[in-house]
């Protein structure tokens, strides 16, 4: 359990992706089954306990101690779990002679009813250390929340075994908790798990980005374009009853699209993305779609609002028979054949674009005829489905993004190589009537910028703090004084969170504008004209 | 004698009124009576100071030998007679000369234990409990929720990280006087017998504990001179912690940033600051070992100086003991 809950300490302060995976790695690899195959479902979130509401944990310490005295403790740390974890007192006399594996934990909080559950987490919580408790206290009220993603953790179980992740997210539906058929294969000391559970997640391929130079030596009628959708990715498997939507990552996200999933009723693997709207007669908008992501659970209201519909464009298996060995060209004919016969409401066949020449398709790329469309798909008529990211076959090539001169308003340290750096820019555009301009943040990005340019912004932000709150400093910034930054990004969505009333996506840094007067910087209005497109 | 007429606060500090002394002043004073060199409470400038003769040396190290108009050095346990009002040093174990002052007149004995903590530490002799009718003591971690590890397990975990990034180096923050020795201390404990690479700010303090016969072992100069970037990989590197926010720490491979603090308790606090990996090692009493010398002092009163007030002078009122928050000014509530 101390190691566990070690891991889990490390990792929340770890902001850098290879620190976390040596964390994971060194982790898995030192620990024995079942408690490592435990921690991963933990981290994955395929570990299921019953929970324990965040009132129950809060009279089970009351009970324990002076409410006042927890009262002080609370206001000052500020997060539940943490407190109890500091404050829980050990009971008089008690010196635990034995520290519970994580196995042990897990055994006892499953095997607790409803009723005892409370009592079961206190007898764990007076017996373990306060790293421990706080583990325990995560593991029973859900989500760890320690910047893992589920994907991280099978790269880093991929790292361990010297496979590749493919490899283990093809088979990670079939497998349970604790793992231990994996761990034995990824070590060497046993055949691959053989997987005979029903509708798996094929890992998908994905795409290069066209560089400067790619396409000249590209032969145009060797590929086949389509419009770039600015939905989700997914992947609907339906296998003798069973039918599962999964996300890119091969996360199962099915229950957040129920009215998809119902009309998932055929013997296949499909490859497409998620969008929202009627397919016969309108796509939703980005803004639409955002209606449906990030919920676990969908109300009536907005399934009937927004329904979720899949634009396919690619076929991985039709009745029991594997495509992906198959050309491009010879799967689009049975995806052609296939999505006729589907629920017309609920599937559609991305349309290929037509083109001769890169001159057209680069017209065609940036004048798309919906503004959902992000840009244009490049696939290799003759090359098979592989999975991850091959060079060569399939290339996305984005429309270009949207660009606006912001003014620098205030910055923040970084993490890890850059703690010592103000790498993180708060950025605003001007606002209000002639003559008493205001500036009102637009957004924050942290990359786009060279090492050296890195080091420019830092000097200026120095050079030219007015206030410090902690790690940020508030930078000079008026119509005489401020550092303009030409801000890349890929769309703008409304937003009721933020005062200007825009939400960039995927903003970066794109040019250092040391040329320009800050009074010479973007106007709102200016973004405000992109949302109403 | 009534406790308040022996002792009061002031704007300068706490006042002795009939001694004419001051226990730690904030401003220049004509006697000043102090527990230990933290800068918030040794200043300069006083015309007489009282102080151990640790206490006295880190003093001219920090503000140069004319600190003080007269200086006289106390002996742990020998009482002082200072107009008629007995005084006595006693070890505070916080760091190196650190000492709790125990004030006595007509029967009343008050204890001003300046900052102190309970767990063991090689760079200063241990807390001594004195029983008293009032004790003073600091409230810096004054809520349950601080309950400090021992020292080894943190120091263990960054040898463990150490070993598990072997091209990163480790930077660990850590207040210049005590606590930085400490922490360098517990790594040769520890068996940790590369040389650690130090801050030009710890040099002089660093010396001065060698000079008293701390071993620190070998110390060097974390400065590009001494290496090229890549020679700092796997390297341990202590310096104040204000210094890893700065310009300095970029002459280290990819650091892993370590800060030694009683507040890496608190998780947001190491998020806050960017620390990755928070060492919780503190040279302030946490909340058990306060509540634990309060019952072993058996004052009948309490006064909690700076910190976190409000949670003790609590406690004190569920175990029936009188207490009241003292309210000086112009100390750290952050230190540590």
């Amino acid at each position: 359990m101390n190691r566990f809950a070690e891991l889990l300490d490390r990792l929340v302060l770890t902001p850098s992706r290879n620190g976390k995976l040596t964390l994971l790695t060194d982790y898995f690899r030192s620990v024995e089954d079942p408690d490592r195959g435990l921690a991963l479902a933990a981290i994955t979130g395929d570990l299921t306990i019953a929970a324990v509401k965040p009132a129950m944990l809060r009279a089970l310490v009351v009970e324990r101690m002076d409410p006042v005295l927890f009262g002080y403790s609370y206001d000052y740390v500020g997060d539940l779990a943490e407190t109890v974890s500091l404050v829980w007192p050990q009971p008089q006399g008690h010196i635990p002679n034995h520290v519970p594996t994580l196995a042990e934990v897990v055994g006892r909080l499953q095997a607790a009813s409803r009723s005892d559950g409370p009592k079961v987490l206190a007898r764990l919580l007076d017996d373990a250390s306060i790293s421990a408790r706080f583990a325990i206290i995560k593991l029973v009220t859900g989500g760890l929340r320690i910047g893992v993603s589920a994907r991280l953790a099978k790269q880093a179980l991929a790292d361990l075994g010297k496979v590749d992740v493919a490899e283990i997210e093809e088979l990670w539906h079939g497998l349970a908790p604790p793992y231990t058929e994996l761990f034995a294969w990824l070590e060497g000391r046993a055949e691959k798990p053989r997987s005979a559970a029903l509708a798996l997640f094929r890992p998908v391929m994905l795409s290069n980005a066209v560089d400067d130079g790619d396409l000249e030596k590209l032969e145009p009628a060797d590929y086949a374009a389509e419009w770039k959708w600015d939905g989700i990715r997914v992947q609907a498997v339906c296998e003798g009853g069973v039918r599962r939507l999964y996300s890119r990552t091969g996360d199962d996200v099915s229950g957040a699209f129920p009215d998809l999933a119902a009309a998932m009723t055929f013997e296949a693997a499909l490859d497409g993305e998620l969008l929202v709207g009627d397919p016969r007669e309108a796509t939703g908008t980005f803004s639409d779609l955002q209606q449906r992501l990030n919920r676990k659970s969908v109300s009536p209201k907005i399934q009937q609002q927004y329904p979720a519909f899949m634009r396919c464009y690619d076929a991985l298996q039709i009745n029991g028979e594997d495509l992906r060995a198959l050309p491009f060209a010879e799967r689009r004919k049975h995806l052609e054949a296939f999505v006729e016969a589907l629920d017309p409401s609920r599937f559609d066949l991305s349309p290929l674009v037509a083109f001769s020449d890169w001159e057209t398709l680069e017209r065609l790329r940036q004048a798309p005829p919906h503004p959902i469309i992000e840009g244009v798909m490049l696939k290799r008529w003759d090359s098979p489905y592989l999975a991850g990211r091959p060079k060569g076959p399939w290339f996305k090539w984005k429309r270009d993004p949207h660009t606006v001169d912001a003014v620098l308003m205030y910055a923040q340290r970084g993490h890890g190589k850059r703690s010592s750096f103000y790498s993180d820019y708060t950025f605003g555009v001007w606002a209000g009537p002639e003559g008493a301009e205001e500036l009102v943040p637009v957004g924050k990005a942290y990359f786009g910028f060279t090492d050296e340019e890195l080091r420019e912004i830092d000097k200026y932000v120095r050079d030219n703090t007015i206030e410090r709150f902690g790690p940020v400093r508030s930078v000079r910034a008026d119509r005489k004084n401020g550092l303009v930054l030409e801000v890349a990004f890929e769309g703008l969505n409304r937003s009721t969170r933020h005062k200007s009333g825009v939400a960039m996506r995927f903003p970066r840094i794109s040019r250092l504008r040391w040329d320009k007067p800050a009074a010479e910087a973007d106007r709102i209005e200016t973004l405000q004209a992109l949302l109403d497109r | 004698m009534r406790a308040s007429d022996l002792l009061k606060s002031r704007p300068e500090g706490l006042y002795c009124p009939p001694g004419d002394f001051f226990i730690d002043p904030v401003r220049p004073v004509e006697r000043a009576l102090i527990t230990h060199g933290h800068s918030d409470h040794a200043r300069s400038g006083h015309r007489s100071v009282l102080a151990t003769q640790e206490t006295l040396d880190i003093m001219g190290l920090r503000y140069g030998e004319d600190f003080a108009g007269t200086t006289q050095a106390a002996t742990l346990g020998e009482t002082v007679d200072i107009n008629g009002i007995a005084v006595t040093f006693h070890p505070a174990g916080h760091v190196l000369g650190s000492a709790q002052i125990a004030v006595e007149h007509g029967g009343m004995r008050i204890v001003a234990s300046g900052d102190y903590k309970r767990q063991k530490d090689a760079t200063c002799l241990p807390f001594e409990p004195i029983r008293c009718d009032v004790f003073i003591t600091e409230a810096t971690f004054g809520l349950p929720v601080f309950r400090h590890p021992p020292d080894h397990e943190e120091i263990a975990r960054v040898l463990k990280s150490a070993a598990q990034f072997p091209e990163r180096s480790h930077l660990i923050g850590a207040y210049a006087l005590g606590k930085a020795q400490r922490v360098m201390r517990l790594l040769r404990d520890a068996g940790y017998d590369r040389p650690i690479y130090i801050h030009g700010a710890l040099a002089k303090l660093s010396d001065y504990y060698q000079s008293q016969g701390i071993d620190l072992g070998r110390l060097e100069p974390g400065t590009v001179e001494s290496g090229a970037k890549a020679d700092f990989a796997g390297a341990i590197v202590v310096g104040p912690p204000s210094a890893f926010a700065d310009r300095w720490a970029r002459r280290f491979p990819d650091p892993i940033s370590c800060f030694a603090s009683g507040w890496m308790r608190i998780r947001q606090r190491a998020k806050q600051g960017g620390v990755e990996l928070p060492l919780i090692i503190s040279d302030h009493a946490d909340w058990d070992e306060l509540i634990v010398t309060i019952k072993e002092t058996g004052a009948e009163e309490i006064w909690v100086t700076h910190g976190r007030e409000e949670a003790l002078v609590r406690w004190c009122e569920l175990e029936g003991i009188a207490a009241r928050p003292l309210h000086l000014v112009g100390y750290e509530d952050e230190g540590d």
